[in-house]
């Protein structure tokens, strides 16, 4: 027996005595995620309804492959066509690994995953059902070290999602100047993943974080003092981040698979 | 008995480290008192030989630390009037170390983690007294300063909480603020720190998941502003080749 039924410890049988609903939050972690992964996961092979002028979904840009409509590959198509069993690979799945990567080694949704799918702990002061437990410090686990390379490529993405959404202020004939739901919806998520970035740890560490003299950096302690400020705010904009890419892709999806149509303002 | 007073339900653990049992008591509760006060009165009317450390009675000295309905807490900082009405409250002591007796369990865990970890090194041309240093670069550690030693950090955290066996490679968040403020202090000149850190303080069991940040009674942000930055320094100098050479090349301050 160990952890809290170890020999030395006050004999008590019960895994926690917590009275409050310390089971609440993990579910509702799991229940949403895994909600989010069947939705992306169902997008991310559909392979259609991404793309609708001006307006491109956030799970397919950039779109890289030759099945991709001209207006959406802004990048060119390096990928060509690439069968697996004579199905051409969906474009989202050439970019998938770098905004998943991302969230998953993201110091906050490694927190809420380790709770709610793994249960380590469930809650605080709640046993774990582990009987060993090596933290992040072997294979695979030891790899979200590398979370600050996905935050690099992170930039690159939320860069071209803005694009994306400056290239909405186009009516469907390419025109400048017109702004519809559509620019809105593009420019509300790239508005988030951009908070969600600027608040990452990683971030706060780079711009000014690793520093032992403040007072020698007037300006990174500066920007650090800012960052700092939307660092408190992480976990939130973690979640309406993940949630504006969805919707966004919802919205992108309703509009070129012809179920409404983008209302334009001017 | 008075409007204000009323008899509220408590469940205490009382026994030593062969075994021991939660006994029901029934006590009297004043308004405005708190979990240690009420404490206080089962061992003056009925129970004169319950064990219970304290000492400032103001959330002050870390003494009092217990689990009141599951949760570490400070006995003395525990309102009796965040309970419902009619509740059992259960109060046991913490579950991460060895239990003495009733409440009182042996911490010395701690004070052997904190031994291990190297003091302040200040550089060798300063004299004591002649440290200068602007209130910007203090204020992190200033922060971590305020922690008051209750250990309530260290017992809620599954790493040792839930395996024992850890205990020998981890010293725990109060010792991961203690290495932060440290590492971050403008004039300490030993450079080992974020290495030590992973290698024999086992930052990298941390998985982060905050359960001492949620405890700590005076609100230290133990993972944010501690156990996360310490793992991105620690990045720069083991696991980021671009940041490892970076700080070669450039003789980058805050790396190494
Ligand atoms: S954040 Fe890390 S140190 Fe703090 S309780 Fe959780 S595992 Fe322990
Ligand atoms: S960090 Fe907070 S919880 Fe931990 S020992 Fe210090 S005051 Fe207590
Ligand atoms: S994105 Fe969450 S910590 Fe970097
Ligand atoms: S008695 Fe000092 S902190 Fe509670």
């Amino acid at each position: 027996m160990s952890g809290v039924f170890s020999a030395t410890r006050a004999k008590i049988s019960e895994r926690t005595l917590r009275t409050d609903r310390w089971w609440l939050q993990p579910a509702i972690t799991v229940a949403v995620l895994v909600s989010f992964i069947i939705y992306a996961t169902f997008r991310a092979f559909e392979s259609k309804y991404y793309f609708a002028e001006p307006l491109i979904s956030p799970f397919y840009s950039p779109c890289l492959t030759s099945t991709c409509p001209e207006g959406a590959s802004l990048l060119g198509k390096p990928f060509g066509t690439v069968a697996l069993f004579g199905m051409a690979i969906s474009p989202a799945l050439f970019i998938l690994i770098f905004p998943l990567g991302f969230r998953l080694t993201c110091y906050y949704y490694r927190k809420a995953y380790y709770r709610s799918f793994w249960q380590s702990p469930p809650a605080c002061a709640v046993a774990e059902p582990h009987s060993t437990y090596t933290g992040e410090t072997k294979a695979p686990l030891i790899l979200q070290n590398g979370h600050r390379y996905f935050f690099f490529a992170g930039l690159v993405f939320n860069v071209l999602l803005t694009i994306d959404a400056f290239l909405a202020f186009r009516n469907e004939e390419g025109h400048w100047g017109h702004m519809s739901v559509g620019t809105l919806v593009l420019l509300t998520n790239a508005t988030l993943l951009w908070l969600y970035s600027a608040s990452c740890h990683t971030c706060r560490h780079t711009i000014g974080g690793r520093l032992r003299h403040f007072s020698k950096h007037p300006v990174r302690y500066k920007l650090w003092t800012w960052v700092s400020i939307l660092n408190h705010k992480h976990p939130t904009f973690a979640w309406i981040s993940l949630f504006g890419v969805a919707l966004a892709d919802v919205y992108v999806r309703a509009v070129a698979s012809g179920s409404i149509t983008n209302f334009y303002f001017f | 008995m008075s409007d204000s007073t009323k008899t509220v339900k408590l469940r205490i653990w009382r026994g030593d480290s062969t075994d021991g049992a939660l006994q029901d008591v029934e006590v009297e509760a004043n308004e405005g008192e708190v979990v240690l006060d009420v404490i206080h009165r089962v061992q003056a009317t009925q129970m004169s030989d319950l064990a219970v450390r304290w000492n400032c009675k103001a959330g002050k000295c870390g003494s009092c630390s217990m689990e009141i309905n599951g949760k570490p807490r400070l006995a003395c900082m525990t309102r009796m009037n965040m309970f419902e009405e009619g509740e059992t409250v259960t109060i046991t002591p913490l579950r991460a170390f060895p239990v003495i007796r009733d409440l009182v369990t042996d911490v010395s865990f701690n004070y052997k983690k904190a031994m291990e970890i190297p003091a302040f090194q200040p550089p060798a041309e300063l004299k004591a007294g002649e440290y200068r240093m602007e209130q910007i670069d203090v204020e992190r550690s200033q922060e971590f300063r305020k922690c008051i030693e209750c250990f309530l950090c260290q017992d809620t955290c599954h790493v040792i909480r839930d395996h024992e066996e850890n205990k020998k490679s981890f010293a725990g968040p109060r010792f991961f603020i203690r290495i932060a403020e440290l590492d971050m202090h403008p004039l300490d000149q030993l450079r080992n720190r974020k290495r030590t850190a992973q290698e024999e303080h086992g930052l990298g069991m941390c998985n982060i998941t905050k359960c001492c940040t949620e405890v700590c009674p005076e609100h230290i942000r133990i993972t944010d502003n501690a156990i996360i930055p310490m793992k991105e320094r620690v990045v720069d100098v083991k696991y980021d080749p671009v940041a490892w050479l970076g700080s070669k090349i450039f003789k980058r301050e805050g790396i190494l």
